[in-house]
């Protein structure tokens, strides 16, 4: 078993499949779904056994796979996971396996749109499994056209075009990791400089003492590249028109797993590497963090449209990932990795559910949907463990997310975490009337006709309800797990204080 | 059995859950096997409950018993979930697991034929088991989860019957105003964690008495006090329970009257070595209890609605429970708290038994002579009322006046005159919805007959409760209750005759002053109404506070929030979009020199080669990298 390359096949599981799919003629769509679907379930089978798999007292990285790619450049392919990307790498391979299902009703492209899915869900997980950043920026890039494609060709458009969504989404993407690649090149010349060899290995890089300054400015950079990404204020517009434009599987998997990409690296790739810099200009992310809180959760309210509410409701959902990331305590950093995982399966939920409910209602507008608890009470099950979650209600794995973020950015920020506390009743109004509106009240009959969930439709709600659901009642079997990552992460920048002010 | 019981007291809260995860999964298409799931899972945490109670009753010494587990635990922060084992403990979970069974008992017969009865005993479970976890826990993190829980449970409870717009309202409220009082208690633990690095309550007793910053306690205390604002209803968040009648009857018996409104008094009782430390806090506690109860009994004067009336005065006598804390008189607050639990129940079951008879009816000028045809719902509804009134020996006088009690003796002179008046109220709108709507003339059409066995065998059980609970503590039992439920600086005054006799002598004037108006018509009703028509439209609106805050929400909550898209839309994405237009324009300036003239990009070349020429000379080759 040591020698068994167990991330490479769930990396690349996904890739052969849409190979395989590529082989299969386009009328038999069945087995293009079949296809798909067996090989996110490996993927997912294979996340879980490393989850569990994973020694918590050894620490460290480990089922790491190793080839020598460019050593002109320092170029790795190095595999390995620890506490801090396990979750993201199940996470990616529950939504992934999720949004097959999610996609199961999809009509036109059938072929491409599973080709391009699978691509898309191996680009994700490799940004979480290398530690090199030249493969981490490659599987990035990876990631960009699929979306792009998906949306335009089978997204949907209300208050904008799909078109216009789809270039937005992508041009956010791309302006973000320009900065990134400039900050990924600062570092690998500045290391050669110090070295004297190439590397692109974070590990190797942590060990090159960086002046301050230069943590500083490499460490904006990032911060700007990743905070994009992470929908952070004010450069999260791309998000709610992006999420409504696109189709169902790309919604759960960009508002899922990729914009924590942007929270992920800012952790292991900003923090870890430069934690001078993390220090010096961890405040004003802060502070945007608010921003994101309070001021997207007020949008939340004046929207309409269900996409654009859980659009801009995970916009403010990211800013307790980022008052955690900035807060750069133990606590805290723990909280923001927990909140990640929460956010994506419960927002994957979301819109595997609204998609749902869009096929068959061709409607997302909140008054025009109502009383749907009569007709679909799978469905507003369904929906209510995803807003519940949403609002932070403990037994759900959310609350615990949010709750290790308050207790940890309290120590650093005081009245930053007061405002952030805030965001709990904000949410608890606009989910509330959302769910409210959508799901109780007299039943309507022009929505008789709608058919409940069933079969197939079933499995996102059970994967990802039961995730939320066993994730709030034992918590534990993640932060252990997440905690073991970053307590060693902490202990290895060492300059970083624990606790607060008191 | 009592040691076993209380090393197995998890099961106590842990039942109800298995009981609801059983419905959920499995049992939800058979409404009667997951009815008796419910009940039966209830009923087993109601014999070890009685069995813990009861032997701690009977036990020579206090008993403080205490296990936990870890459930979040990382450097710095450890949130677990435990039992913690006292007299209140005790206390408790027999109120909550006696009501509960009898509630759920005579849902049987209430929800019959509901579509939803499997459901309806899912939420059920949810409730016994969040509030027994919130009951037995031993931190602060422990009990926000389950507080929380328990707040689901009444919001699924009050929006029962979601088809109607009204019952979908009301849920929503409930969950809302008691979100803005848990962002309060929220962050009073977060203080906690952070100044004391543990949310344990033994563990924050220890610190607590030796924490100077009394300012910063001060803080502390009033921001965990607004958990229990929310929570029990009290002024300024008290608009969600009127409504929260909204759910079925029995849910309001239970939940909205009985047991999770009284979880912020038990809070406070749990939690009051941290507000007794500052008596700022203690006064503040007093105050908003006080004003609460008084305030909320003025509304029920006037109100029309059975359950309304019960409401406000649950509202009130939660006000009752809290000044009881804030004047330190924590046992006599508890007290209460039990013998309210039966009344009040009771009286709210018997408002069922008459709307369930009268076909949904809840108006009390639509009832009448109700006395006749549902003799057992009558007279246990009586009992009830002459309890919650205080008449003696009933169990409500014992714990009313030692509320009274600790008032006066304790040199709260203000408060005790506000609660005799309160008493006065009280027994006032209770008889005058007893004459109107049981005694007086039979005004609507419908025949009403006494309701199954299974509905009027919790009244008989609860009334009998109602008569003699409060012997536990009184000097019958020789105040045993007291010794059980208590803290470290409880005071215990000796009983007053005074006391004693001026509360049962407001009570029956209340009593005779509705006989005087409803029952006797020696007063006219309609002539003190047009006299004072200003106030009566006060109270009746419940002094506009609702309207007051449906305004500022639209106003400020709404208002922000359109105007914060309008921003988003317009400036946010404009600047953004603004951006990529000054880029389109730079790469059209740009594009110029792309004119696709041979000899302008042999120029360029060779001005290229120029400059990579002059740095190689001059700056030599580092300067490329």
């Amino acid at each position: 078993m040591a020698n068994f390359p167990i991330l490479s096949i769930t990396l690349f599981t996904p890739v052969i499949a849409a190979i395989v799919i590529m082989l299969i003629p386009r009328k038999n769509e069945q087995p293009i779904r079949l296809v798909a679907a067996f090989a996110t379930l490996v993927s997912l089978i294979l996340s879980v056994v490393v989850f569990f798999g994973y020694d918590q007292g050894l620490g460290g990285l480990q089922f790491i796979e190793r080839i020598i790619w460019t050593p002109d450049l320092g170029v790795t392919y190095a595999l390995g996971v620890d506490g801090i990307s396990i979750p993201m790498l199940l996470l990616t391979a529950l939504i992934g396996f999720s949004a097959v299902f999610a996609s199961w009703q999809i009509k036109d492209r059938v072929k491409e749109f599973f080709v391009l899915l699978l691509i898309l869900l191996t680009g994700v997980m490799g940004t979480f499994l290398t530690t090199d950043l030249f493969i981490f920026f490659l599987f990035y890039e990876v990631v960009v056209i699929p979306i792009y494609l998906m949306v335009i060709m089978w997204g949907s458009s209300k208050r904008v075009t799909k078109e216009y969504a789809g270039m937005k989404l992508t041009i956010y993407l791309l302006i973000g990791s320009a900065f990134l690649l400039i900050g990924i090149i600062m570092l690998f010349i500045q290391s050669y400089l110090a070295n004297g060899t190439p590397t692109m290995d974070i590990f190797a890089l942590a060990q090159i003492g960086f002046s301050t300054t230069f943590q500083v400015i490499v460490f904006a950079l990032m911060a700007f590249g990743f905070g994009t990404l992470l929908s952070m204020f004010p450069f999260h517009a791309w998000s709610p028109d992006g999420y409504a434009g696109a189709p169902t599987a790309v919604s759960m998997i960009h508002a899922g797993v990729l914009k924590k990409i942007g929270g992920y690296g800012l952790i292991r790739i900003g923090i870890y590497l430069l934690p001078a810099g993390a220090q010096i200009i961890a405040p004003i992310i802060a502070v945007l963090a608010i921003g994101n809180i309070i001021y997207a959760a007020f949008i939340c309210l004046s929207q309409k449209d269900l996409k654009y509410i859980v659009g801009y409701s995970s916009v403010s959902h990211m800013g307790y990932v980022l008052i955690g990331v900035a807060a750069l305590n133990l606590i805290s950093i723990n909280g923001a990795i927990i909140m990640m995982f929460a956010h994506g399966v419960m927002s994957a939920l979301f819109f595997a559910l609204i998609g749902n409910l869009y096929e068959k209602s061709h409607t997302r507008n909140i008054d025009e949907l109502g009383g749907l608890a009569h007709q679909m009470p799978k469905l507003a099950t369904g929906l209510m463990i995803a807003g519940l979650a949403s609002l932070g209600l403990p037994g759900l794995v959310n609350f615990v997310g949010e709750f290790t973020i308050f207790i940890g950015a309290f120590g650093t920020y005081k009245v930053l975490t007061i405002l952030a506390v805030s965001g709990i009743i904000f949410t608890a109004v606009y989910i509330l009337r959302t769910l409210g509106s959508v799901l109780f009240g007299p039943r309507r009959e022009e929505w008789d006709h709608l058919q409940d969930l069933k079969g197939v439709e079933m499995i996102p709600l059970l994967v990802l309800g039961g995730v939320i659901i066993l994730g709030g009642i034992l918590p534990f079997g993640l932060i252990d797990l997440i905690n073991s990552g970053v307590g060693s992460l902490i202990a290895q920048i060492g300059t970083i204080q624990i606790g607060g002010i008191f | 059995m009592f040691v076993w019981s209380i090393q197995h007291a998890w099961l106590i809260a842990l039942l109800p859950f298995v009981a609801f995860a059983l419905i959920g999964l499995f049992s939800h298409k058979w409404p009667k096997i997951s009815a008796y799931l419910s009940i039966a899972a209830i009923f087993v945490s109601f014999l070890m409950a009685t069995i813990i109670a009861g032997g701690t009753f009977l036990a020579g010494e206090a008993i403080n018993y205490e296990v936990a587990v870890k459930w979040i635990n990382m450097p710095g922060l450890q949130v677990d979930m435990g039992i913690l084992i006292d007299g209140l403990t005790a206390v408790m979970l027999v109120v909550v697991t006696l009501v509960a069974l009898l509630v759920q008992i005579y849902s049987l017969g209430y929800m019959d034929k509901d579509p939803g009865f499997a459901s309806y005993y899912a939420y059920q479970s949810i409730f016994a088991g969040s509030m027994l976890g919130l009951v037995l826990a031993n931190n602060f993190g422990q009990i926000f989860v389950f507080w929380e829980l328990v707040g689901l449970a009444s919001y699924l409870l009050i929006g029962f019957w979601f088809g109607r717009n009204s019952a979908r309202e009301a849920a929503k409220k409930a969950f809302i105003t008691n979100r803005v009082g848990d962002f309060g208690f929220l962050l009073g633990i977060l203080f906690l964690q952070i100044i004391f690095g543990t949310l344990n309550f033994t563990g924050l007793a220890g610190e607590i008495s030796s924490y100077a910053n009394t300012g910063l306690l001060i803080v502390i205390s009033l921001l965990l006090l607004a958990g229990p604002i929310g929570k029990s209803a009290q002024f300024p968040l008290h608009v969600w329970l009127p409504d929260a009648m909204e759910g079925p009857t029995p849910v309001s018996a239970l939940i909205h009257a009985a047991t999770m409104v009284a979880a912020g008094v038990y809070l406070i009782a749990r939690a009051l070595f941290i507000f007794s430390a500052t008596p700022e806090a203690m006064i503040v506690i007093a105050l908003v209890g006080g004003f609460t109860a008084l305030f909320a009994a003025t509304i029920a004067i006037v109100q029309n609605d059975i359950k309304r009336i019960l409401a406000y005065s649950t509202l009130s006598q939660l006000g009752y429970m809290v000044m009881a804390m804030g004047i330190g008189a924590m046992t006599a607050g508890i007290f209460h708290l039990m013998t309210h639990a039966f009344f009040k129940a009771l009286l709210f079951l018997g408002a069922g038994a008459v709307i369930y008879a009268l076909q949904d009816e809840q108006d009390i000028w639509k009832m009448g002579n109700l006395n006749k045809s549902m003799p057992i719902t009558t007279w246990t509804f009586v009992i009830g009322a002459l309890a919650l009134s205080g008449i003696p020996p009933l169990s409500g006088f014992w714990s009313k006046d030692e509320i009274l009690l600790g008032a006066f003796a304790g040199g709260y002179t203000g408060l005790y005159i506000l609660g005799t008046l309160v008493a006065f109220i009280t027994a006032f709108y209770m008889f005058r919805l007893i004459f109107v709507a049981f005694f007086g003339k039979n005004q609507g059409g419908v025949k009403a007959v006494e309701p199954p066995k299974t509905m009027t065998l919790p009244l008989i059980i609860l009334a009998f409760m109602a008569i003699v609970a409060g012997f536990v503590g009184s000097p019958l039992a020789n105040y045993r209750f007291a010794d059980l439920v208590t803290y470290a600086g409880a005071v215990h005054y000796d009983p007053s005759l005074l006391v004693m006799v001026v509360s049962s002598l407001v009570a029956i004037a209340g009593i005779c002053l509705a006989w005087l108006i409803y029952q006797k018509q020696a007063i006219s009703a309609e002539e003190i109404k047009g006299k004072f028509s200003g106030l009566y439209k006060l109270l009746y609106n419940k002094y506009y506070i609702d309207e007051l805050y449906h305004w500022l929400i639209k106003v400020f909550v709404d208002g922000t929030a359109k105007v914060l898209f309008w921003i988003d839309i317009y400036i946010v994405n404009g600047f953004i979009n603004g951006l990529a237009s000054l880029a389109g324009s730079m790469g059209r300036l740009l594009s110029y020199t792309g004119n696709g003239q041979v000899q302008t990009y042999a120029l360029y070349m060779f001005a290229g080669i120029i400059i990579i020429l002059a740095a190689i000379l001059f700056g030599g080759l580092a300067i490329l990298l």
